[in-house]
C-alpha cells in the first residue's frame, strides 16, 4: 500500500532503458551475482550516456541460495514477497532457497521511493528480465559442462535438467561458472501458462517472524550507547519556540539532555525543482528535545518542561472558518482546469439541473508504528534506522541540513508498521539527526500518539460543488465540478495553483469523455494546516464526490445508478482521469469490473427494510475496480457495512491472497476516514490526540469482504491505493437506496438519518 | 529507584525502574523485549497486550509497580517454538499486514481460547473490541481465531494459554 504525487519520478515506471540494463559478475563467495537497473535510473543513465551502475541485485551463491536485494519499503503490501516471486518465477527458483535483503540507502539503487502503488508495476519488467537471463545463464553453463544441446536442458525449481542423460545440476554448483559468461540478450520471459509462483497463494516472508514478536520495525532499534528522546513541538502550525526552561525537565530521573531543535527548511520530498521564494510551507517543526537513559524518562521529562512559544502563521485558523471560506470560494469561477463544449450555456438552458455540495475534512495518517527514528551523527557521518517510505528523500534534507554529503550518510530501512504516505516524509529523520548531534550520542526520537496526530501532514480538506444538466431524455448534457482545497504540491514545493499533473484532482475526471460539455474547476484555501500524501491521494476526496453525483444525477433522471455508470462508459472513452494515470481507459475492463461487482453483490435484489446496496467505480494506478457495499441503517441512525464486494482488474496478479488482502485492509482504511475521521483545528491546532477522539474501524465495524478477480496478463497495476477511494461514495449510496437520504459530508454526519 | 522484581516469559528480572513506569517500558527498553508495541499509550488500541497471570493486559499503562511479583507472558514467551495454535492459524490464514499490531492481537486470542475453545462472532468481536489494526486485517483475525479453536480443541487449553507459563 502506497501514495505518491502523481507528478514525481515515480511514475515514470515500465520506460527503462532498453539497451544492456543487465550486468552479471562474480561474487566474493564465487556465486552469480545479476545487477539490474530498476527505473528510473535506467532511462537517466541512457539518456546521460553514463555507465551502467545497477539500482538492484541478485545473487545466486555456490550453495544455492538466491538472494534478492529489496530497494522498497515493506509496510504490510507485501513488497519483500511480491518482487521475490517475480524474480523466482522467471529464475525457476526453489522457493525454499529464496530469500530477500533489505537495501540500505545507496544512490546505487536509484529510486528507493516507496509510493504510488508502484513497487511492482515498475520493477515487474526488470526483474523478470534478471530472472530469466540468470536462468538462462545458468542453463548454458549446465549445457557446456555436459556438452548438450541447449534445446535440450530445462529447468525446475533450482536445478538444470538433462532429461535425456537423466543429469541434474543445481543453481549453486553452476553459479561460479555462469558468472563468466557474457549475459544474453533478450532472453525470453515465461508464457503465463507455465507460471507455477505467480499468481499462488505464496505466504508473506515475514508473516514467521511478526507471529513470534520477531519482526523488527523502526521503533525496536537499539543501537550500543543509544539514548532514547522525546520533542516538544510547536501546538500550532507555523509556531516557533520563543523561550524554554529545561531546569524541571533536567531534575527529572534519567535526563541527560534538553535541546532546542531548530525549525529548519526541509528539501522537496522527491528531488522535484522549488523556485526560491516560491512561498512553501514546508520546515521540519522544530521544538525542544528532552534527551534521556530510557522512553519513559524521557516522556516524564517532557511533562516537566517549560516552553514558551511563538503562535505561529495559522494561530487564528478554525476548522469553521476554513470550511466557510471553501463554501464562499465554491459559488464563483474558480481555475479552468478542463472544459469540453459550452459547459455554462449548456448547463443554463438544461431543462432539469442537479446540484450538491460535498465536504470532506483533513485527515491523520496513523499507522500503528507512530513516526520515530534512531540517528548517530559522529565524526562527519550519519547513520540512521528508520521506518521510511522515501529514503532518498530523507537522505537529500540530511545532507543539506547536516552540511555533509551523501554519502557520508547510510540510511537502515526497516519495516514500517504501517506507512499509508505518512512516512514518505522525512523530517522526522532529520530531527533525530539534529538531536544525536546535540547530544553527542545515538539518540532514538519517539513520537507519542499525541505528538503523531497533532504533528502529520494531513489529507487536504476539500468542498466540492457538482452541477449538471439533464435533457429531455434525461441525458447529460453537461457536469460541472469546482473543488476547493488547500494544495499538496504548495506546502512541499510553494505556488498554489497546481495543473492536471498535480496532486489535487485525480478521481475527478469521471466522466469528462463520456458528456458533451464539462468542465473541472479548482480554487485554493490558503492554510498553515500541514497537508501531505495519505494512501490514494486525491482520488479519495474527488471520488467521493463525483461518485456520490452520479448517484444524485440517477435519482434526478429516474436512472439506475448502475445503469448510468454502464452509460457513462458506453458512451465514449473516457480520456484519463484528470491528474492520474497517463494511460487512457480500457472501457472494457472498466465496465467488466462493474458488471462483475453487480453481479456478485446481487443488484437489483431486494433487501429487506432498513438496508440499502450501493456502488462506485475507478480507474487508477493502472488498475480497474468496483465496488458494491451493502448498509444497514438502524433507527438511531448509526449505520453498519454488512458487506462489501469488490471487483479488481489489476493486470497481472502476483500474489491473488496479497491482492486480497490490500482490498480487505484498503476498504478499512477508507471506511475508517468514512466513518469517523476528522482532524479539527482551532487557534491553529489539531484538536484530536489519540484513538478516543481519533476512532478507528474497529473489529466489530469491518464488514464481511469478498474479492473477485478478473483474471489477466496485461501490465501489472497498483493494489494499495485503488481499494481506499470507492468504500465512502458506495456507502453514501447505500445509504441512500435504504433511506432517501444522501449524506454529502465525511465522515458521514450520521445523525441525520434518525428517525424522530 | 528501587530494585522491582518480575517474572517475565517464566525468567525472573531486578529492574531498576521508577515505580510509575509503565511495563511496556520496561519490557522494551530494559529487557530488550520488543515484539509488545507502544500503539497510543492510553489503553486505547491494544498493541501493548501481554497476559498478566494468563489475562490479556494493556502494558502501557500497567505501573511497573503493579506487576511486581506477578507472571507476565510477551509474544515472545507465548510458545516456545512459535506454534501455539493462534500463531499456527495466523500464518495459515495470513492474517498480518504490517504486522505491527499483531502480537497484541494474538496474546487477546490466544487468552480468549483458554477460555472460551469455541467462540462466536460474536465473541471475538467482544474479545477484541479494544485492539485497532489499521491496516484492516480484522475479517482474517475472525477466520484464524476459529482455525486456532478448531485445532486446539482436542489438545484442551493448556496449549492455547501459552507453554511458558
Amino acid at each position: 500500500m502506497s501514495i505518491a504525487p502523481r507528478n514525481s519520478k515515480l511514475h515514470n515506471f515500465n520506460q527503462f532503458a532498453r539497451r544492456d540494463f543487465l550486468k552479471a559478475g562474480v561474487t566474493a563467495g564465487a556465486g552469480l551475482v545479476i545487477g539490474l537497473y530498476l527505473p528510473p535510473l535506467a532511462r537517466e543513465a541512457e539518456a546521460a550516456g553514463k555507465d551502467f551502475a545497477p539500482n538492484a541485485f541478485v545473487e545466486i551463491t555456490p550453495t544455492g541460495d538466491v538472494h534478492l536485494w529489496c530497494a522498497r519499503s515493506e509496510m504490510g503490501q507485501g513488497v519483500r514477497t511480491s518482487m521475490l516471486m517475480i524474480l523466482a518465477e522467471e529464475l525457476d527458483a526453489d522457493w525454499t532457497r529464496v530469500k530477500v535483503v533489505q537495501a540500505d540507502f545507496d544512490a546505487k539503487y536509484g529510486d528507493m521511493t516507496t509510493g504510488g502503488s508502484e513497487s511492482v508495476r515498475g520493477s515487474w519488467t526488470p526483474l523478470r528480465k534478471a530472472g530469466a537471463t540468470a536462468r538462462d545463464m545458468l542453463v548454458t553453463a549446465a549445457q557446456q559442462s555436459w556438452s548438450v544441446p541447449k534445446s535440450e536442458c530445462t529447468t525446475r525449481a533450482g536445478t538444470v535438467i538433462h532429461a535425456k542423460t537423466k543429469r541434474e545440476l543445481a543453481y549453486g554448483e553452476l553459479a561460479t561458472k555462469a558468472a563468466m559468461l557474457p549475459v544474453p540478450q533478450d532472453v525470453p520471459l515465461k508464457d503465463p501458462k507455465d507460471y507455477r509462483i505467480l499468481e499462488t497463494k505464496k505466504a508473506r516472508v515475514d508473516g514467521p517472524f511478526i507471529v513470534i514478536g520477531e519482526a523488527h520495525y523502526g521503533i525496536d532499534t537499539k543501537v550500543p550507547g543509544m539514548l532514547y528522546a522525546v520533542v516538544a513541538r510547536p501546538p500550532a502550525f507555523g509556531g516557533r519556540v520563543k523561550t524554554f526552561d529545561p531546569a524541571h525537565a533536567q531534575a527529572v530521573a534519567g535526563v541527560r539532555k534538553v535541546v532546542e531543535v531548530p525549525a529548519v527548511e526541509m528539501p522537496p520530498l522527491f528531488g522535484e525543482e522549488r523556485k526560491e521564494n516560491s512561498g512553501h510551507q514546508h520546515y521540519l517543526w522544530g521544538g525542544v528535545a528532552v534527551v534521556a537513559d530510557s522512553t519513559w524518562q524521557a516522556i516524564s521529562g517532557r511533562k516537566a518542561l517549560t516552553v514558551e512559544w511563538e503562535p505561529g502563521a495559522g494561530a487564528d485558523e478554525t476548522t469553521e472558518k476554513q470550511r466557510a471560506s471553501c463554501a464562499e470560494m465554491v459559488k464563483g469561477s474558480g481555475k479552468e482546469l478542463r472544459k469540453i463544449g459550452d459547459p455554462v450555456a449548456a448547463l443554463a438552458s438544461s431543462p432539469k439541473k442537479v446540484e450538491a455540495e460535498y465536504e470532506l475534512p483533513f485527515v491523520a495518517h496513523t499507522p500503528m508504528e507512530p513516526p520515530n527514528c534512531t540517528a548517530h551523527v559522529h565524526d562527519g557521518k550519519c547513520e540512521i534506522w528508520a521506518p521510511t517510505q522515501n529514503a532518498p528523500g530523507m537522505a537529500t534534507a540530511l545532507a543539506s541540513t547536516l552540511n555533509i554529503p551523501l554519502p557520508a550518510i547510510t540510511i537502515h530501512v526497516t519495516l514500517l508498521g504501517g506507512g499509508f504516505g505518512r512516512r514518505l516524509n522525512i523530517e522526522y529523520g532529520v530531527e533525530a539527526a539534529l538531536i544525536s548531534r546535540a547530544a553527542g550520542a545515538p539518540v532514538k526520537v519517539f513520537w507519542t500518539r499525541d505528538d503523531d496526530l497533532r504533528h502529520d501532514y494531513y489529507r487536504p480538506m476539500s468542498h466540492h460543488r457538482l452541477r449538471a444538466g439533464l435533457g429531455a431524455q434525461n441525458q447529460i448534457t453537461a457536469w460541472l465540478h469546482h473543488v476547493a482545497a488547500p494544495t499538496t504540491d504548495g506546502f512541499y514545493l510553494g505556488g498554489d495553483i497546481p495543473d492536471m499533473g498535480g496532486t489535487e484532482l485525480g478521481g475527478a475526471g469521471f466522466p469528462n469523455g463520456s458528456v458533451p460539455n464539462y468542465l473541472l474547476e479548482a480554487s485554493f484555501l490558503h492554510t498553515a494546516v500541514p497537508r501531505g500524501y495519505w494512501r490514494s491521494v486525491d482520488v479519495s476526496w474527488n471520488h467521493f464526490a463525483v461518485q456520490s453525483f452520479i448517484d444524485e444525477v440517477a435519482a434526478a433522471a429516474g436512472k439506475d445508478p448502475l445503469e448510468l455508470r454502464r452509460q457513462l462508459i458506453a458512451a465514449k472513452p473516457p480520456a484519463a482521469e484528470a491528474g492520474g494515470d497517463e494511460k487512457p481507459v480500457n472501457v472494457e475492463r472498466l465496465r467488466r469490473v462493474l458488471d462483475l461487482a453487480a453481479e456478485k453483490a446481487g443488484w437489483g435484489k431486494p433487501l429487506p427494510a432498513g438496508r440499502g446496496r450501493g456502488i462506485a467505480n475507478l480507474y487508477s494506478w493502472g488498475t480497474y475496480i468496483a465496488q458494491a457495499a451493502e448498509v444497514t441503517v438502524a433507527k438511531d441512525g448509526n449505520i453498519h457495512v454488512d458487506r462489501v464486494v469488490v471487483a479488481v482488474d489489476c493486470g497481472q496478479v502476483i500474489n491473488p491472497d496479497m491482492v486480497a488482502a490490500q482490498m480487505e485492509g484498503g476498504i478499512a482504511f477508507g471506511l475508517t476516514a468514512a466513518l469517523f475521521s476528522e482532524v479539527t483545528i482551532e487557534n491553529g491546532q489539531t484538536q484530536q490526540s489519540n484513538f478516543d477522539n481519533y476512532p478507528m474501524v474497529r473489529i466489530s465495524d469491518m464488514p464481511r469482504v469478498e474479492v473477485y478477480i478478473v483474471p489477466s496478463h496485461a501490465d501489472p497495476g497498483g493494489i494499495g491505493e485503488p481499494p481506499v477511494p470507492s468504500i465512502a461514495p458506495a456507502v453514501a449510496n447505500a445509504i441512500f437506496a435504504a433511506t432517501g437520504k444522501r449524506l454529502r459530508r465525511l465522515p458521514f454526519q450520521t445523525q441525520e438519518l434518525a428517525q424522530s | 529507584m528501587d530494585a522491582i522484581s518480575i517474572k517475565v516469559n517464566g525468567k525472573a528480572h531486578s529492574v531498576e525502574v521508577t515505580p510509575d513506569t509503565p511495563l511496556l517500558w520496561v519490557l522494551r527498553d530494559t529487557l530488550g523485549l520488543t515484539g509488545t508495541k507502544f500503539g497510543c499509550g492510553m489503553a486505547l488500541c491494544g498493541a501493548c497486550t501481554v497476559h498478566i497471570d494468563g489475562e490479556p493486559t494493556r502494558s502501557c499503562i500497567t505501573r511497573i509497580a503493579a506487576a511486581a511479583g506477578r507472571s507476565i507472558t510477551t509474544i515472545e514467551g507465548l510458545s516456545p517454538d512459535g506454534r501455539n495454535p493462534v500463531q499456527l492459524a495466523w500464518l495459515a490464514e495470513q492474517v498480518p499486514q504490517c504486522g505491527y499490531c499483531q502480537a497484541g492481537m494474538i496474546m487477546t486470542s490466544a487468552a480468549l481460547l483458554a477460555k472460551n475453545s469455541a467462540p462466536s462472532d460474536a465473541d471475538i468481536d467482544d474479545a477484541l473490541a479494544g485492539h485497532i489494526c489499521r491496516c484492516g486485517t480484522y475479517q482474517r483475525i475472525r477466520e484464524a481465531i476459529h482455525q486456532a479453536a478448531t485445532k486446539s480443541k482436542p489438545q484442551s487449553k493448556k496449549v492455547a494459554s501459552g507453554g511458558a507459563q
